[in-house]
């Protein structure tokens, strides 16, 4: 397992935010999360990539369990307008994860160089974030990303902000960028559709205090394609399901559901 | 936010070099148009006057000039030029080197910002000129009581406008940096300081203003060599006329401050949605 998950919790105060999550993601998998609005989704993730301290369980990656943000993950927020620096061009945008890093000047400009490329950004290296429109600015957070050389990509809601076309290119990209590195991407939305076209897995939440209400396998064929892969009757079966979980996912008649939850 | 890819403003590498006649004619007739009043309120103000409704305690436009030219043509005034503009410069850059390290220091750690909160409070509101009987008592009545004083009166915005602003950078840009393990020394160079660069920009500028009212207002009162002291040793002597003279050029100082402020501000946050050009991005 690349991502394990155990017993997680938090809580805010008294407020329990997430209850008792328990999931894996396998090396190279595409996992996504998908859960009723508010259900914590980004308290976990920030539970996963270090940034909050969960109450109690652990989140183990790539065998180190993650007490402060690790060197294998990357993180891409939802608001790209704000994770970008406007101060900074798309180039420099993309070198400031590498800082950390240790690594020789031409180094950090080759990866960055090369994952601009690859998320078809080269022309716009010296441009300022704000220049772009919002595709192309969520497409350099991405490049960001790769540029740090993460083993996994975890994603917040990575195509809320942007309209359905520019969405679905993005769908897309990202599909490729993962066969292209072999990297493990878990994927937060709110969007059912989204979640069974991109995934190998849906990880279904419940409302909170959240658990894991049920985990689906997707299995839908490898390259997948916005027109012909949505219109299958697996496709809809699939979105079916999941739909269902959410919209009768209460924080009560989950346990019956839950998987590896203790008692 | 998701306007045209490719709008860029002049001066970046990428963008295309065509003049934009439009927005160049538009910025001329934005110099003109207060050009254009002020000169028109000056012939009006010297009609008036010249007319004598206003009594002969408001000398004419045209003789307020004349006697600025006498005034500069006399190498006293540089002097006291030189000393009002030393000691506002010097006070003033005193207090940026205090307010803005300990800004950012008291916006570092919670417990710094609300150990030193109640005190801070307390000691902001007092007016710089409440404590001038002090100062002159503790440093006499030179330039570096004056120094001094208006470096206490320009400490305050400063330090203020750099504790907000270093509080209000993007929490999510913040996370970003700290996602991909950026130290806190590297967080606050590339995030933190650049964020709340905007916030620090208003506090000089602000500062800058207040010091030069201090400055001036201190030689006024104590007497220390300076234009306020002239100000107000020309008043004695009845030179109303110079007086206005010497005003002007007070004035003219604080605009020039002012001017250069908003230049700094323009090449410092040319990233800032309020100093973005037109059709540059969203």
């Amino acid at each position: 397992m690349m991502l394990e998950v155990t017993n997680l919790a938090k809580s805010y105060g008294d407020v329990p935010a997430i209850a008792d999550l328990t999931f894996g993601v396998a090396a190279q998998e595409f996992v996504c999360i998908v859960g009723p609005s508010g259900c914590g989704k980004t308290t976990l993730l920030k539970c996963l990539s270090g940034l909050l301290e969960p109450s109690r369980g652990t989140a183990v990656l790539d065998g180190t369990t993650v007490d402060g943000p690790p060197e294998t993950l990357a993180l891409v927020f939802q608001e790209y307008s704000r994770s970008l620096l406007p101060w900074k061009t798309v180039l420099d945008n993309v070198l400031l994860p590498l800082r950390a890093k240790g690594l020789d000047k031409a180094e950090q400009r080759r990866l960055a160089m090369e994952s601009l490329a690859e998320v078809g950004l080269a022309d716009f290296t010296h441009a300022y974030p704000w220049q772009l429109s919002g595709g192309m600015q969520q497409r350099v957070a991405i490049a960001r990303a790769l540029a740090y050389q993460p083993k996994v990509l975890l994603m917040d809601e990575p195509f809320a902000s942007v309209d359905a076309q520019t969405r679905a290119e993005l769908e897309d990209l990202i599909l490729k960028v993962r066969r292209h590195f072999g990297i493990t991407v878990v994927l937060v939305t709110h969007d059912i559709d989204e979640a069974v076209y991109l995934a190998d897995r849906v990880v279904v939440l419940t409302k909170r205090p959240t658990k894991v209400a049920e985990v689906i396998d997707i299995d839908l064929p490898d390259d997948r394609d916005q027109v012909t892969t949505r219109e299958s009757p697996e496709f809809a079966h699939l979105r079916g399901q999941v739909a269902r979980l959410i919209v009768g996912a209460q924080p009560g008649d989950a346990d019956t559901t839950n998987v590896g939850v203790a008692s | 936010m998701t306007a045209a890819p490719t709008v860029e403003p002049a001066g970046t590498p990428t963008a295309s070099t065509a003049p934009r006649p439009s927005v160049r004619r538009r910025r001329g007739g934005g110099r003109l148009l207060p050009l254009a009043t002020t000169v028109g309120i000056l012939v009006v103000a010297e009609l008036v006057l010249r007319s004598g409704v206003l009594g002969s305690e408001f000398p004419a436009v045209s003789s307020v000039v004349a006697a600025l030219i006498t005034e500069v043509s006399n190498a006293a005034f540089w002097d006291r030029l030189y000393q009002t503009v030393q000691s506002w410069l010097i006070g003033f850059s005193l207090a940026a080197i205090i307010a803005l390290p300990l800004g950012l220091l008291l916006a570092s750690t919670r417990f710094l910002f609300r150990s030193t909160r109640l005190i801070i409070d307390f000691l902001r509101p007092i007016p710089p000129l409440a404590i001038l009987p002090l100062a002159v008592l503790l440093l006499g009545s030179g330039t570096s009581m004056k120094v001094w004083l208006v470096a206490f009166s320009a400490v305050w915005p400063m330090l203020f406008q750099t504790i907000y602003g270093a509080h209000d950078v993007d929490g999510v840009a913040r996370d970003t940096a700290r996602s991909y393990g950026l130290g806190r020394a590297q967080i606050y160079r590339h995030v933190v300081i650049p964020g709340a660069l905007p916030y620090i920009a208003t506090g000089v500028r602000l500062a800058a203003t207040i010091a030069l009212v201090v400055t001036i207002a201190t030689e006024l009162i104590v007497g220390s060599a300076g234009l306020g002291y002239r100000i107000n040793q020309v008043r004695y002597g009845g030179d109303m006329t110079t007086m206005y003279a010497l005003i002007l050029v007070a004035g003219l100082l604080g605009w020039l401050s002012t001017a250069a402020s908003r230049a700094l501000e323009k090449r410092l946050l040319f990233w800032h949605p309020s100093q973005r050009q037109a059709g540059g991005g969203q």
